[in-house]
């Protein structure tokens, strides 16, 4: 029988941090690379593919996450994987991270003004050239406050990852839980770190924000 | 065995059935509670006394910056253990209402604030008194300008009454996590339940842009 002081549940929940932090590392950078590929998709072929990266979208930004880790944990296995946790998890939120990234990005686009793009291709610039000294270096300054926004949520989101057992911040609270029985004490510190965690990237998302509309 | 098998998961359609009727009571009675709260919370932050503007300024912080789980296993399992027994569905009804009265407050707040100072001065002018000011001037043009991004947010936390499983309110997730357990069918228990929260996220979406001109802040045009 051993009994938890309340250091060790603070340091059991501070060891558990770094994988929140991993999840949503690689959730954030898989969610920015297949976001990006699918809005050159969209921006490139409108009609075809546009059609289903919007149905994609749709379907991800249509139902909830939890459902989502479920279906890829057990997606997986029925078709012959058999993921860990981290693999299912990591795998979920990329696309999920990427749904939501290539909406907001998308919007960026769409709101750069048309006469930027008559302009360019008057001056004879191809679909890729245009997207890359024209559009682009514009719709990232707009870009940059959506997207810190996304960071968080998805940061919040790894705490949903818990219940398909990968062991993260929630999940470490959950089993010191099981044995300190003190669950106002464990979540209210969970909620703390998550706090810390997600509240300096809002208020430096709030402050481009700012400092991008007085600049527009 | 067949890789995909839905008649056993389809044999349990009345749990799917009561789960959608709960996870529907659930939207519905947080969507309404949580809209008032942040209506209610923005006023504050605007014109309240100073101490009730830092108290709501901390709660909205709270709330948006910590994931909704963590949130609902505060309320249903800490405060239980603090004194406050709930039962899971109360829980889960406070848990989402505070969660939408902190975003919907950000939200509605930007719709007051960008009132034109124009029609303030002119409704003073006409001598209305504050109340009708905030009530027919501020908050029912202002949800209006703001009103696809509060539906957008009403329909993420209708996605999120599915977390409200993990505290075991019997809502339309806890079905297909209990037919997954009976059946052992998981994925087929799991991929009918997410059809029908698309359904009734794309439904939901209708349904809220058709009431909110009619009913909520009338037919104002922009």
């Amino acid at each position: 029988m051993s009994s938890f002081s309340t250091w060790d549940v603070i340091r059991n929940l501070l060891l558990s941090l770094p994988w929140t932090l991993f999840l949503s590392a690689i959730a954030f950078f898989g969610g920015i690379v297949l976001g990006f590929f699918l809005l050159i998709m969209r921006i490139m072929r409108p009609d075809s593919l546009g059609r289903f990266i919007t149905w994609y979208v749709q379907l991800f930004q249509g139902t909830p996450l939890l459902m989502q880790l479920f279906l890829t944990y057990f997606g997986l296995a029925l078709f012959g994987f058999n993921p860990s946790p981290l693999l299912a998890a990591t795998l979920c939120l990329s696309f999920y991270a990427s749904a939501f990234l290539t909406e907001a990005w998308y919007g960026c686009v769409i709101s750069i003004p048309r006469g930027q793009w008559e302009a360019s291709s008057s001056l004879a610039l191809n679909l890729r050239e245009q997207l890359r000294y024209v559009i682009f270096p514009q719709a990232l300054r707009i870009s940059v406050p959506p997207t810190v926004g996304l960071l968080v949520q998805i940061i919040k989101n790894t705490s949903l990852a818990s219940v398909i057992g990968f062991v993260e911040l929630t999940r470490t609270g959950q089993i010191i839980t099981n044995v300190t029985y003190d669950p106002f004490f464990v979540y209210g510190m969970v909620a703390l770190l998550y706090f810390a965690l997600c509240f300096p990237f809002s208020l430096w998302g709030r402050t481009l924000e700012r400092k991008f509309n007085v600049v527009r | 065995m067949k890789v995909l098998d839905f008649s056993d998961v389809i044999m349990a359609w009345p749990l799917f059935v009561s789960g959608f009727f709960l996870t529907c009571l659930l939207t519905i009675a947080s969507c309404f509670l949580g809209t008032l709260l942040g209506t209610v919370c923005a006023w504050i932050r605007l014109q309240g006394p100073f101490l009730l503007k830092v108290i709501v300024g901390a709660y909205v912080e709270l709330f948006r910056n910590t994931p909704f789980i963590i949130q609902i296993f505060f309320i249903f399992f800490g405060l239980a253990s603090a004194g406050f027994k709930m039962g899971a569905i109360v829980a889960s009804l406070v848990a989402l209402t505070l969660n939408l009265g902190a975003y919907a407050c950000e939200i509605v707040r930007a719709g007051i604030q960008a009132t034109p100072k124009g029609q303030l001065e002119a409704a003073q002018s006409l001598a209305l008194n504050r109340w009708q000011i905030f009530t027919r001037v501020m908050v029912a043009p202002g949800l209006a300008r703001v009103w696809p991004a509060l539906v957008s947010q009403l329909v993420i936390m209708m996605l999120a009454t599915s977390v409200c499983s993990q505290i075991s309110a019997e809502e339309i997730s806890y079905s297909a996590n209990f037919v997954a357990g009976k059946t052992f069918r998981s994925f087929e228990s799991f991929m009918i339940v997410t059809a029908c929260y698309l359904v009734i996220a794309i439904f939901f979406r209708k349904l809220l842009f058709w009431v909110g001109p009619r009913f909520i802040f009338g037919r104002i045009k922009f």
